[in-house]
């Protein structure tokens, strides 16, 4: 799967799962700050990637990601 | 420091009447009901498949979706309905409260929902699946957290449980708050949302709802021959409790006084009603004496008036012990007859039924009693309301556990 798509699958995903507004989610979008995702969104944010993309993500994986494009590469490299 | 009296200054609510204050009110003079078959899930497998819904919410319109998918349900009403009532008394909702609020909540069952949502998921797909939401939505607190947090009410603040007492207990809790100068202002709400699937079908299985599935808004039927049990409600109401003195200073409107404050628990069943409802009655003793007046000075009761067979004759009885020849005379009425029951909410909307009685002079009536259960002979206000001068009315909430909680209203 390209970078490309990843984020297309994860746009979707933070608007229908979370109700965030479209032209908020970029790839330089911050998650807590431009999203407002807060530690319990997080935890649902790993869910619905787990459910959508069937891997599995560990809480030290998420140590480096602050943006979505942090996100998208996280993702990407475990497909 | 000298006692501080309580006023009320502001009112809101949400509940199967209507979405705000005026639409309740004219719909509860009126005689209408709010009850219907149940649209939020499919009912259709359970015993009762009616219950008084809120209607035409849409939370991610209000509050947008992002906000309203991490609050369950009860969340949801207990923000709107606190919007109106800050809004009705005069404060604007867009700075924070501060440290000079504080706010008591009931509820009865908290996010009940969420926590059947919960179990559900952990059933079909384990615990790590369960929603990160879930335990902020469950707890009972939930609504009191999540007020506070919207409208940045930072004085002291309390949960009550007392089922469904419980905010009426609330609302006295708030009265002893601002009596003491310990705050002089409190928000105090009522909330309830479990008109849900497992939650409907637990009352049934106790047989305290009602099963006259044929005609929903006739089911409830408080002090009549025919009744067999209360409708589930969801809603609800909040209200705005002002020292006197702040109330004046600012030049707030007053909808009455929230004069006396009586709560007692009867040690008898967990669900049943002590004989002669003689607990109840403890409660209504108390809260005549707190309010320093005699029992005949009551111009109208709003009963508790569940509409099952235990309640409403112990109530009855209860009232004929506190009042004596007096007791045939006052005009009651059962608003649940319109509402169904609001469990935790129960006692926020009825003491803004109330306070709305004692501000228009109008007493709304006990729908659909058409025929009167002999042991229920006292005035109802069956069917239509009535206009009198009113300057005080009592209000009465009981709740499973035995706890009963009354207060009384006064105009002046």
């Amino acid at each position: 799967m390209e970078v490309n798509e990843v984020f297309e699958k994860v746009k979707s995903l933070f608007e229908e799962e979370l109700g965030i507004e479209s032209e908020k989610i970029t790839m330089e979008a911050k998650l807590e700050e431009d999203l407002e995702i807060d530690s319990l969104g997080i935890v649902e944010v790993v869910m619905a990637f787990e459910d959508e993309f069937e891997i599995e993500i560990d809480d030290e994986e998420l140590t480096d990601v602050g943006t979505v494009g942090q996100a998208v590469n996280l993702l990407h490299s475990k497909l | 420091m000298t006692k501080q009296r309580v006023v009320v200054t502001g009112l809101g609510t949400i509940n199967p009447l209507g979405n705000n204050v005026i639409t309740t009110w004219k719909n509860l003079i009126n005689g209408v009901s709010g009850v219907d078959y149940i649209t939020l899930f499919d009912a259709s497998d359970l015993p009762v498949t009616f219950a008084g819904e809120v209607k035409d919410f849409d939370p991610n319109d209000y509050m947008g979706k992002q906000n309203a998918r991490k609050l369950d349900r009860s969340g949801q009403l207990s923000i709107f309905a606190a919007e109106e009532a800050l809004r009705d008394a005069g404060f604007d909702i867009d700075q924070p409260l501060g440290e000079e609020f504080g706010i008591v909540f009931g509820t009865g069952i908290g996010g009940i929902g969420a926590t059947e949502d919960a179990v559900r998921i952990y059933d079909e797909r384990g615990s790590n699946r369960i929603s990160p939401l879930a335990i902020t939505q469950l707890m009972p607190n939930s609504s009191t957290g999540q007020v506070a947090i919207k409208y940045g009410i930072q004085g002291p603040s309390l949960t009550i449980t007392t089922a469904c007492a419980a905010s009426a207990n609330a609302i006295g809790e708030a009265k002893k708050m601002i009596e003491q100068n310990i705050v002089d202002k409190v928000l105090v709400g009522g909330t309830e949302s479990g008109t849900t699937s497992m939650t409907i079908g637990a009352f049934a299985q106790i047989k305290a709802l009602s099963k006259q599935n044929e005609e929903p808004q006739r089911a409830c039927k408080p002090f009549d021959k025919n009744r067999d049990g209360f409708v589930m409600a969801e809603g609800s109401t909040v209200l705005i409790l002002e020292s006197e003195k702040s109330a004046n200073e600012r030049n707030g409107k007053i909808y009455g006084f929230v004069e006396g404050y009586g709560s007692s628990t009867d040690a008898y069943h967990i669900t049943a009603p002590s004989e002669g409802g003689v607990g109840a009655l403890r409660a209504m003793e108390q809260a005549i004496t707190n309010a320093d007046i005699n029992a005949e000075e009551i111009d109208y009761i709003n009963a508790h008036g569940t509409s099952t067979i235990a309640n409403d004759v112990n109530e009855t009885l209860a009232i004929k012990s506190l009042m004596q020849d007096y007791a045939y005379i006052v005009n009651i009425s059962s608003t649940k007859s319109m509402t169904g029951h609001l469990l935790g909410g129960g006692g926020a909307f009825e003491a803004m039924a109330s306070l709305l009685s004692l501000k228009n002079n109008q007493i709304p009536p006990t729908i659909n009693l058409n025929d009167p259960d002999e042991e229920c002979d006292l005035n109802y206000t069956a069917n239509n309301s009535i206009e009198k001068n009113i300057e005080y009315v009592m209000s009465n909430s009981f709740g499973f556990g035995g706890h009963n909680a009354v207060l009384v209203f006064s105009k002046q």
